[in-house]
């Protein structure tokens, strides 16, 4: 099976973990907009890499026109992507423009037949499904952490250029500022291992949650009350207007449950809870929860997992 | 908006996020002149979601009913909007597509941008702010780490987050006057499709076991020791 996988020139984890979901499906050609990392991509096993001439840009219009002229430059059976915003946008406009079938928040692949067959969580992750792509190419955006980045060193890539004007509608388009935020120096909090989230019961203070976050090397997140409440940035909101996530460890911290924030924990595959409320909705699906003030439990679990 | 229209698409019922499309759509049209559209795709039901964006203050609405809809992908329903919109531009072209950001119910994002290609339409999708003088549309967004601002010429798709209003709850007055305007109902036919079959298919769906019930304990003093240990080893 021939797979195109979209990349931006600068690879993060979830880029390196679609490679690796690629390659469990066959042989890999990446689309690179922008300058590529051949150094990364030739470490994970990218044999063929195909530049657009094009100004760069993550524009998911601009980033669909580059996509569609590698699928007629490579015929590929399925193109991955990673499933963020941006990443959902451009597989939408890939199974209107390619008139194909596109999956998103895909935890697993399969070919069954010679058809790739995605699984993915639905319904606030309350039921696991299975959907296969009849109407090729597949387009999949894979959900970060669901895949484990896997080096593979192999040569320096091929690099072949590619001819792409963007549509109109794309180049009408004009990108007026575009700011990055300010650096936490935490990781990303969709594709973070362990994420520290804060709700009503902080009282508008985060110094815990930022503490117990730095303590484990976790992301920082949020509720809307709190992201609302301006509290912390509208960016650290887990939610379904918000970020989904799916960490190893997920510690809610006065956090009461909200069926808002819980659907896009579904993921996490350890939840611990901190409240003060024994009844808070989130206990009912906390593997291991603490009845408590938070500025009496966490100062002494944060020094102790400092002191190890 | 010089003789124009909004309209607004969305599927299924009109669910949280939508309200904020249809208050995007309604204020627009208020401040800049022009009439507001509500669209929807699916089964009889969406008919409700019609209801209350006339309540909200939409001018009329149109429901694309067919039972060939059902299993609708991603493709097949921006096809149907794209086709619904074409088919109300009939009656004079369309300045502004307005949508929500997601639907509840898998928490799909593909549609706002699935649409923008179907319609050929620039996209400022995902907006926290939105300006427009008639002519001309600017957003501000967060997308990932970064803040953009982004403008494009009209006509264009708008997507709009929960940050870009506060919807309005319709009074008395509005809901009396709702009454009076009508939803109607075509069919694919009507639309001018008759090939929307899907390109994805639904193999299996199987309920996900509960979690096991886990360990809650009161804090008695040694509640954080406890919370570090536990931590400690799962991290192990």
């Amino acid at each position: 099976m021939n797979v195109l996988v979209v990349l931006p020139s600068v690879l993060t984890v979830p880029h390196l973990e679609v490679i690796a979901a690629a390659r469990t499906l066959g042989s890999v050609t990446a689309l690179v907009v922008g300058d590529p990392d051949l150094a990364m991509l030739a470490r994970h096993g990218v044999p063929r890499v195909l530049v657009p001439e094009m100004p760069p840009t993550t524009e998911p219009a601009a980033v669909a026109d580059a996509a569609v002229a590698a699928v007629e430059a490579s015929r590929p059976d399925a193109v991955l992507l990673v499933s963020s915003f941006a990443g959902k946008a451009v597989a939408g406009r890939l199974a209107v423009l390619l008139d194909c079938g596109a999956v998103t928040d895909v935890t697993g692949l399969r070919v069954e037949d010679g058809v790739v067959v995605a699984s993915k969580p639905v319904l606030q992750g309350s039921w696991a499904t299975e959907c296969a792509v009849t109407r090729g190419p597949a387009v999949i955006a894979v959900r970060p952490t669901a895949f484990e980045a896997r080096e593979e060193p192999g040569g320096t890539p091929e690099v072949v250029t590619l001819p792409v004007t963007p549509g109109a509608a794309a180049r009408a388009v004009t990108v007026e500022a575009r700011e990055a935020r300010p650096a936490s120096g935490r990781p990303p909090l969709e594709e973070a291992r362990v994420v520290v989230a804060g709700g009503r019961g902080t009282d508008g203070d985060f110094t815990l949650v930022e503490e117990l976050a730095d303590a484990l090397g976790g992301a920082v997140g949020a509720t809307r009350v709190a992201t609302d409440e301006g509290w912390i940035d509208h960016a650290a909101q887990i939610g379904q207007t918000g970020v989904t996530i799916s960490p190893r460890l997920y510690v809610g911290l006065g956090i009461s449950g909200a069926i808002h924030h819980t659907a896009a924990l579904q993921g996490a595959e350890t939840i611990v809870v901190v409240n003060s409320d024994p009844d808070a909705r989130i206990f009912g699906m906390a593997d291991f929860g603490v009845v408590g003030d938070l500025r009496e439990v966490l100062p002494t679990a944060i020094a102790a997992l400092r002191g190890t | 908006m010089a003789g124009g229209r909004l309209v607004r698409g969305e599927d299924d019922v009109l669910n949280e996020l939508d309200e904020y499309a249809v208050e995007a759509a309604v204020a627009l049209a208020e401040s800049l002149g022009g009439t507001v559209t509500a669209v929807t795709m699916g089964p009889s039901d969406a008919d409700d979601a019609l209801r209350r964006a006339l309540q909200m203050g939409a001018d009329d609405a149109l429901h694309v009913a067919d039972d060939a809809l059902a299993g609708a992908d991603v493709g097949v329903t921006a096809r149907v909007l794209a086709a619904a919109v074409r088919h109300l531009e009939e009656g004079g072209p369309i300045d502004l597509v307005v949508t929500g950001m997601a639907t509840m119910d898998s928490l799909t994002s593909m549609l706002p941008d699935a649409l923008a290609a179907a319609l050929g339409l620039p996209a400022l999708t995902l907006a926290a702010e939105v300006e427009c003088d008639g002519t001309r549309a600017r957003i501000t967004r967060t997308i990932g780490d970064h803040t953009e601002v982004l403008s494009a010429p009209l006509p264009l798709l708008l997507s709009v987050t929960d940050q870009a209003n506060e919807p309005r709850i319709p009074n008395f007055a509005a809901m009396k006057a709702a009454r009076r305007r009508t939803v109607r109902t075509v069919g694919l036919a009507a639309l001018g499709l008759d090939d929307v079959r899907p390109a994805t298919a639904v193999l299996t769906a199987v309920p996900r076991p509960p979690r096991a019930p886990g360990t809650i304990i009161s804090d008695t003093g040694d509640g954080g020791a406890r919370l570090a240990a536990f931590l400690r080893e799962r991290l192990a």
